[in-house]
């Protein structure tokens, strides 16, 4: 049976040349990066090496401001808490939006329990927050703004310089998780105002447990993990090397080739959207239709759920994901399309397709020709299906 | 994800009784305050015994293989036996579920019962 992998926002395939990258590093240059010796010299080496991969890839003014940490999960984490508690003497007031990776947004409810307070905004039909509104809320006591590049269901794109050019002028730290768009959408720090950006390798093509904090020089923030004096004292504990030579090359990879391949991919992205829309009745695209991800398409099937619908896809070989509150653990819908005002009947009916450089147009078709009999399938078992 | 059990994708990959009973004995239509899912059951019951039964669901994989399964039970036992039908058996039935997918089977029994309720409201 035919295999295609259409969930590569959730991780991507490694890529060979990043393995190859890596094997060194378990074999030969084992040395540890804080050892004086030659061993540890030669490691220290390579981890400054993916270090410059990294902070060219974003635009870094340097490659210090890089801090590599287990992945997007711990960045965000550190970069919120780090400097909501740094600037807690000049305020207690976080902003963010209400579409947030969970890693954000539980992170700010976390503080929310120690004294901070947050603002989530909310965003437009199409999942973007209202620039005027952020300005409108920032006070006083607003020390950091927190808001996603884009976003990882839908692929909604964030108007980030506008945010930023808001962050600057009223002196308020900018953070962003950019874990979805560093790789896939030019992205540039310095020039969109950025004080705090978190990555993470194994999104493009890179090993999982790998990521890093930018952190713009001179922004106020507390050291994150005690220990040793590794990351320049920001953030203890022996660094990944293995790990964070695969990170550089993937950086490497993605600002060499990456771009160029971006635009193969959005080919393929719109050949299955307008596949499914002229074989499939009554769907809709949830997230902007320009402004998003090139690799993303974010479609409900009216009536029905979508774990049935990812279930059947799998029989087939294909691998998707959903915002159906049948298979969120915590039994609710996606927090992001109900944010974006979707009906909790069709948020359970989505399906998100994300591609890679590894999807092929064969793979498309396959996916448009297995797709509209699961759906009919369903539908006949559904009793909310009015009929076409 | 934990998995599902082998039954369960059976009953997911070829459902039995799916569909509407025309003048049915008795109908239930459940909705599922956990995750919103529906669940319609349709049971038609001649001298006391459930002959035949039919669903829609608008849910998960569990949802389905449960409801499939139910029917399967719930055919040739009499209103008394179906109205003792609990989700459990119906669970082992399967194979077992994940833990986060026994409310699905909870749905089902419900829809069962509220068939039976309309049956016997109907007889009154
Ligand atoms: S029907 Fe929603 S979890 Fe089973």
């Amino acid at each position: 049976m035919r295999k295609v992998y259409l969930d590569s926002n959730a991780t991507t395939q490694v890529h060979p040349e990043v393995v190859k990258a890596m094997i060194p590093f378990y074999e030969e240059i084992y040395g540890n990066p804080s050892s004086v010796h030659g061993f540890g010299r030669e490691a220290k080496k390579h981890l400054e090496k993916a270090r410059g991969q990294v902070a060219e890839l974003i635009n870094a003014a340097s490659p210090d401001e890089i801090i590599f940490t287990s992945g997007g999960t711990e960045s965000d984490n550190f970069a919120i808490k780090a400097s909501a508690y740094a600037l807690k003497g000049k305020g207690t007031h976080i902003i963010t939006s209400s579409v947030e990776h969970h890693a954000v947004l539980n992170t700010c409810k976390y503080l929310e329990k120690t004294g901070f307070r947050v603002t989530y905004l909310g965003v437009d039909e199409y999942g973007r927050i209202d620039p005027g509104e952020l300005k409108n809320s920032i006070s006083g006591d607003t020390t950091l703004i927190t808001i996603m590049s884009a976003n990882n269901e839908t692929g909604t794109i964030m108007p980030i310089s506008e945010i930023g050019k808001i962050a600057s002028e009223k002196g308020v730290v900018f953070h962003t998780d950019s874990v979805q768009s560093v790789g896939k959408v030019p992205f540039d720090v310095q020039k969109n105002g950025i004080h705090l950006a978190s990555l993470s390798a194994h999104k493009i093509y890179g090993p999982k447990g790998v990521g890093a904090l930018y952190i713009r020089k001179g922004t106020e923030i507390l050291q994150w993990q005690q220990g040793g004096h590794h990351e320049q004292g920001k953030r203890a504990g022996t660094e990944n090397v293995p790990g964070i030579a695969g990170f550089g090359k993937a950086c490497e990879l993605a600002n060499s080739q990456g771009l160029k391949e971006c635009a193969g991919i959005k080919k393929l992205r719109d050949r299955l959207h307008k596949g499914i829309e002229t074989n499939v009745k009554q769907i809709r695209l949830n997230g902007h239709p320009e402004e998003r991800l090139p690799n993303t398409a974010n479609i409900s099937f009216d009536y029905l759920e979508g774990e049935s619908i990812i279930l059947s896809l799998d029989l087939e070989g294909i691998a998707t994901s959903t915002g159906s509150a049948c298979t969120s653990g915590s039994l609710e819908p996606s927090h992001v399309l109900e944010s974006m005002g979707i009906e909790p009947l069709f948020a359970q009916g989505s399906v998100r397709f994300s591609l890679s450089i590894y999807n092929t147009e064969e793979d498309i078709d396959y996916v448009i020709e297995k797709l509209p009999p699961i759906i009919d399938r369903l539908r006949k078992m559904s009793p909310v299906y009015p009929g076409d | 994800m934990e998995e599902y059990s082998e039954k369960v994708m059976e009953h997911f990959k070829n459902p039995k009784n799916v569909g509407e009973i025309k003048d049915p004995s008795g109908r239930g239509k459940v909705g599922n305050p956990v995750c919103g899912d529906i669940m319609e059951l349709y049971i038609k019951v001649e001298n006391g015994t459930i002959v035949d039964a039919k669903f829609r669901t608008f849910g998960c994989g569990a949802a389905i293989a449960t409801s499939s399964m139910l029917t399967e039970m719930a055919k040739g036992m009499t209103i008394e036996e179906a109205g003792k039908l609990s989700n459990q058996s119906i669970v082992d039935a399967l194979g077992g579920l994940p833990k986060v997918k026994i409310h699905c089977s909870v749905l089902g029994v419900e829809a069962l019962h509220k068939a039976i309720d309309d049956y016997n409201s109907k007889l009154s």
